[in-house]
């Protein structure tokens, strides 16, 4: 049964999780270049942080074990440029807006992916097919950092009618979430196409025509269930894909979400927020993807790994 | 464009079969060259993907030849002119320091180029000997070394190029290996497919029987007859490069100022964008024009290639 | 004789292609009784499949056109009928089932599922109505235990199981026509004979008709009343299963006849046809068998012939005839 493969999916991910953990937990404590290379000034009060925090007197595997325990605990540690900040209280201010603007995105990205998917398929080869088709290269090849700016340009500046910045009112998040959300409605369209356009040619259908179904029928109940397939496989790249893009979406839409306080760390070097961020990052894209792959054993009855 | 609507440069881990991509051996084997020259032929009637080429060797053209074309130099302030719109003398206007335009839109084609060509090569090499290496082993091995590309698969790069800037400072030569290093991935997938199929061929046999060690056959057998594969998803990885970097240059966090990338040309542009739409427009509209020529040259390659031939 | 519940005149069916217009179907003509077994036999290629699923609207129009003919069912015309009347006759009063059992079932949905659609859709029976229903023809067909079988998705049974559903699924509405494409080629020899088994069984208890499709001989000879031999798209006998075995009038058929294996004779080497099947884009106007056929004449290359009645009830169309 798919149970079997899932547990075996975990099986593999805890090490995995463990190694990029410790990875962390060395890149921070050891790294040339990093927070505690001799080389570097580290102002006092920081300093009093994170011997606090870390305890840098501690043999090392007691550091290791003690960083392990924080993060069982979700705690990340103090900042490495904020000294009356930590990590944690930073990451509860702007995940929150992120996790929105993500999750507005998404539905974007799917409603608008598979309709025009599905809408192209339904009669392949004429202009339902063609435009939408067409207007999915834009979203694939251009970046978010251009399609941003061109909407904003469309929209805000020639045309006045979306705000441009902020995340106030609920038309703030308009334009953010539809550039964001515009690439992966792409993909999705020509996956929903793909995945029905190659069930349409399958002998089941053949058989549900010689049952006297009517076409949408037939799209809706027999060739939906298979063809979407490809775009539940795709769910996990795109939530990473999403998660990249926000970092340039904040920055150009002044978004205060998690993705824009990471750059700006980046740009400050604060070692402790980039790592926990970076860190948090990766769990939620495992989690995800573990949720992902639920979904496929779920939705395809045939699936049954060694 | 493919009738099939999702080859166009998916990011989906969905490994792509290598066996999709060339014509079987065997198939190559009876026809002879007359196969390759089949595939050429309906890559050049592919209109876009030959529109695409050939802007592609103009652009090339161009930044080579940049330090001659360019009528300033790329940092050459002139401050009585700033934030001027296109006209005779600034053929691209001038940007808030007085920059000329053109001039720094050239430059930065030749970095967003180089970064593209460099990093596409080192994760050709990575890509390659990790793949060739994996399927030549096969076994437990093999299912190892491709269980962590799996693993890897999922995690966005991006953040890992970010914490090595962070740590190691924005080096030229770091960002494209770093960046080289998030698109190996793939490459090792399609080299695994390729050595494996052609793992079982006699020549390999016979090269083995002879007592011809490992890493010689791999690196003067396997590897040369993979290149087929390996070369169209080069055609693929250079976009997806070129856009990593404009990405990182457009946060910051890419190429050193004064030396600007068209990621950085755009960010420039986003700030000025209400007064001078311009400094955004060009760089923008270079970068999407070479980006949508390598995908259709890339896409025209894989459809060229296709061995399920022509399709009515 | 009653009226014919099926009777097709002169259907002509081609598929506009770039490389030519295909001639599938090129003047097809047969009935079919209430109650009765029509074999159709031929080659891969000769067109049996394609006739029946033209009428049927099962081939989508363009590249298929109908170039000509009628189909008429109970009296209406089938290919002129709306699409709409159409899907009302498909898979209620006419059912089709197909070669490949394997494939022809939804993967992604429970049998039960599938099975019940034809009583939701046509029948107004509500869903549990309908399940009871399907759980009878399960078990008509031979499937032990069919609550469970209602519940499985078709993964998990094997090809034989699989096409007892199919027949299970066509046979719900009761209809007045089945039509069975080659359903036991996929199938192995044992698994085959019980197939025939169970559709000769539903059919005297239901009193439909079926139309046969296969390639085999012996196969038809054991379920069929009446035989049609099609050859490129053409009309080459027909008879009763006696007539055409016993007595056929055509090269062709016995052509086949001489090449089918048999058990009580001891035989030689087997004597194939030689040649191949002519390429439909490119037909003359004459038989289309002309260069396999031992016996052609000139004028077989130019004209196809007229009918000949042997017998009552048995035609036959070659020039041969004539001289006789």
């Amino acid at each position: 049964m798919g149970l079997r493969y899932l547990i075996g999916r975990i099986a593999v991910m805890v090490p995995v999780f463990l190694i990029v953990v410790t990875v962390v937990f060395a890149m921070i404590r050891f790294a040339p270049g990093g927070p505690f290379d001799t080389e570097r000034q580290i102002p006092p009060d920081i300093m009093k942080n994170l011997n606090a925090k870390y305890h840098l007197d501690e043999p090392l595997w007691k550091q290791y074990f003690r960083y392990l325990n924080d993060l069982a605990h979700f705690d990340l540690g103090p900042s490495f440029k904020h000294s009356n900040r930590t990590v944690n209280e930073i990451i509860g201010d702007s995940l929150p807006v992120s996790a929105e603007l993500g999750l507005i995105s998404l539905v974007w990205a799917l409603l608008i992916g598979i309709t025009a998917g599905g809408l192209a398929a339904l009669k392949p080869n004429t202009w339902s097919d063609y435009v939408p088709m067409s207007i999915s290269i834009l979203g694939i090849c251009l970046p978010t950092f251009v399609i941003g700016p061109l909407l904003i340009l469309v929209f805000g500046l020639w045309l006045r009618v979306l705000p441009v910045a902020g995340w106030n009112s609920w038309q703030d998040r308009i334009l953010p979430s539809l550039t964001l959300g515009f690439a992966y409605a792409a993909y999705i369209s020509r996956l929903m196409r793909g995945g029905l356009m190659e069930i349409r040619s399958q002998d089941y259908i053949r058989t549900a025509r010689a049952k006297g179904l009517s076409e949408p029928k037939i799209l809706v109940k027999h060739a939906l269930r298979g063809g979407i397939l490809p775009v539940v496989s795709f769910l996990g790249p795109a939530l990473a894909g999403i998660i990249t893009g926000a970092l340039v979406t904040e920055t150009i839409f002044n978004i205060p979400g998690l993705g824009r306080f990471f750059i700006e760390s980046a740009l400050n070097r604060d070692y402790t927020v980039v790592m926990g961020t970076a860190l948090l990052y990766f769990t939620l894209i495992f989690v995800c993807n573990f949720l992902v792959d639920i979904l496929y054993v779920f939705l395809d009855p045939r699936v049954k790994y060694e | 464009m493919s009738s099939d609507g999702i080859s166009l440069y998916p990011p989906t881990p969905a490994p792509a079969p290598a066996s999709a991509m060339v014509p079987s051996e065997d198939a190559m084997e009876e026809a002879g060259v007359s196969l390759w020259q089949d595939a050429f032929r309906r890559l050049f009637k592919n209109r876009l993907a030959m529109g695409g080429f050939f802007f592609l060797v103009f652009l090339t053209l161009v930044c080579i030849l940049t330090p001659w074309i360019a009528p300033y130099s790329f940092d050459q302030q002139n401050l009585q002119y700033t934030l001027q719109p296109p006209s005779w003398t600034h053929w691209m206007g001038t940007d808030v320091l007085g920059r000329d335009l053109f001039t720094r839109v050239l430059y930065g084609g030749r970095i967003s180029m180089l970064v593209g060509i460099l990093a596409s090569i080192v994760s050709v090499i990575v890509g390659v000997v990790y793949g060739s290496v994996s399927g030549f082993i096969g076994g437990r091995t093999d299912n190892l070394m491709m269980r962590f590309v799996d693993i890897l698969y999922a995690l966005p790069f991006i953040f890992l190029v970010i914490i090595l800037m962070v740590y190691f400072g924005r080096n030229i030569f770091l960002l494209f290996i770093a960046l080289g290093l998030t698109q190996w991935l793939t490459m090792a997938r399609i080299v695994r497919g390729q050595v494996i199929s052609l793992k079982h061929k006699e020549f390999v046999q016979a090269a083995e029987s002879m007592g011809v060690p490992a890493h010689s056959i791999i690196f003067r057998h396997l590897i040369p007859n993979s290149l087929g594969p390996v070369i169209v998803y080069l055609t693929l990885t250079v976009p997806s490069v070129i856009l990593d970097e404009a990405f990182l240059s457009f946060l910051g966090l890419g190429v050193q100022a004064p030396m600007a990338s068209w990621g950085t040309l755009i960010s420039n542009g986003v700030e000025a964008m209400e007064v001078a739409p311009w400094l955004l427009i060009f760089p923008a509209t270079l970068l999407s024009l070479s980006l949508f020529s390598l995908n259709f040259l890339g896409d025209g390659l894989r459809d060229a290639l296709d061995p399920k031939g022509a399709r009515d | 004789m009653s009226a014919p519940i099926l009777e097709v005149k002169d259907l002509k069916a081609h598929f506009h292609t770039r490389r030519g217009i295909v001639k599938a179907v090129d003047g097809i003509s047969f009935q079919v009784q209430p109650g009765e077994t029509l074999g159709i036999v031929g080659e891969s290629g000769s067109g049996k499949s394609v006739c029946q699923m033209s009428y049927l609207g099962l081939i989508p129009q363009p590249p298929l056109r109908i170039a000509g003919g009628e189909a008429l069912f109970k009296g209406t015309d089938l290919l002129k009928a709306r699409p709409s009347t159409m899907r009302q006759l498909r898979g209620n009063r006419i059912s089709m089932i197909f070669q490949e059992p394997m494939t022809s079932l939804n993967p992604y949905l429970r049998i039960g599922s599938q099975l019940i659609e034809p009583l939701v859709l046509h029948c107004q029976k509500s869903k549990k109505e309908a399940w009871k229903i399907a759980s009878e023809a399960l078990a008509a067909v031979g499937i032990s235990d069919p609550e469970a079988a209602m519940r499985a998705y078709p993964h998990e049974f094997s090809g034989g199981m699989r096409q007892r559903v199919m027949i299970a699924m066509a046979l719900t509405t009761k209809p007045d026509v089945l039509i069975a494409d080659e359903p036991t080629t996929a199938l192995d020899v044992t698994v085959q004979a019980q197939i025939l088994e169970i559709l000769k069984k539903l059919q005297a208890q239901t009193g439909m008709a079926v139309i046969f499709i296969t390639h085999d001989l012996g196969v038809v000879a054991g379920i069929a009343d009446r035989v049609l031999v099609m050859y490129a798209g053409r009309l080459f006998e027909e008879g009763t299963t006696e007539h055409v075995f016993y007595r056929s009038h055509h090269p062709y058929t016995q052509a086949l006849l001489r090449s089918t294996p048999r058990i009580d004779v001891t035989q030689g080497s087997l004597p194939a046809i030689g040649g191949l099947p002519p390429d439909l884009s490119r037909l003359t106007g004459g038989c289309p068998f002309y260069e396999r056929c031992g016996q052609h004449k000139d004028v077989c290359a130019n004209q196809f012939p007229k009918v000949y009645w042997p017998e009552p009830n048995h035609r036959s169309y070659c020039h041969l005839e004539e001289a006789v």
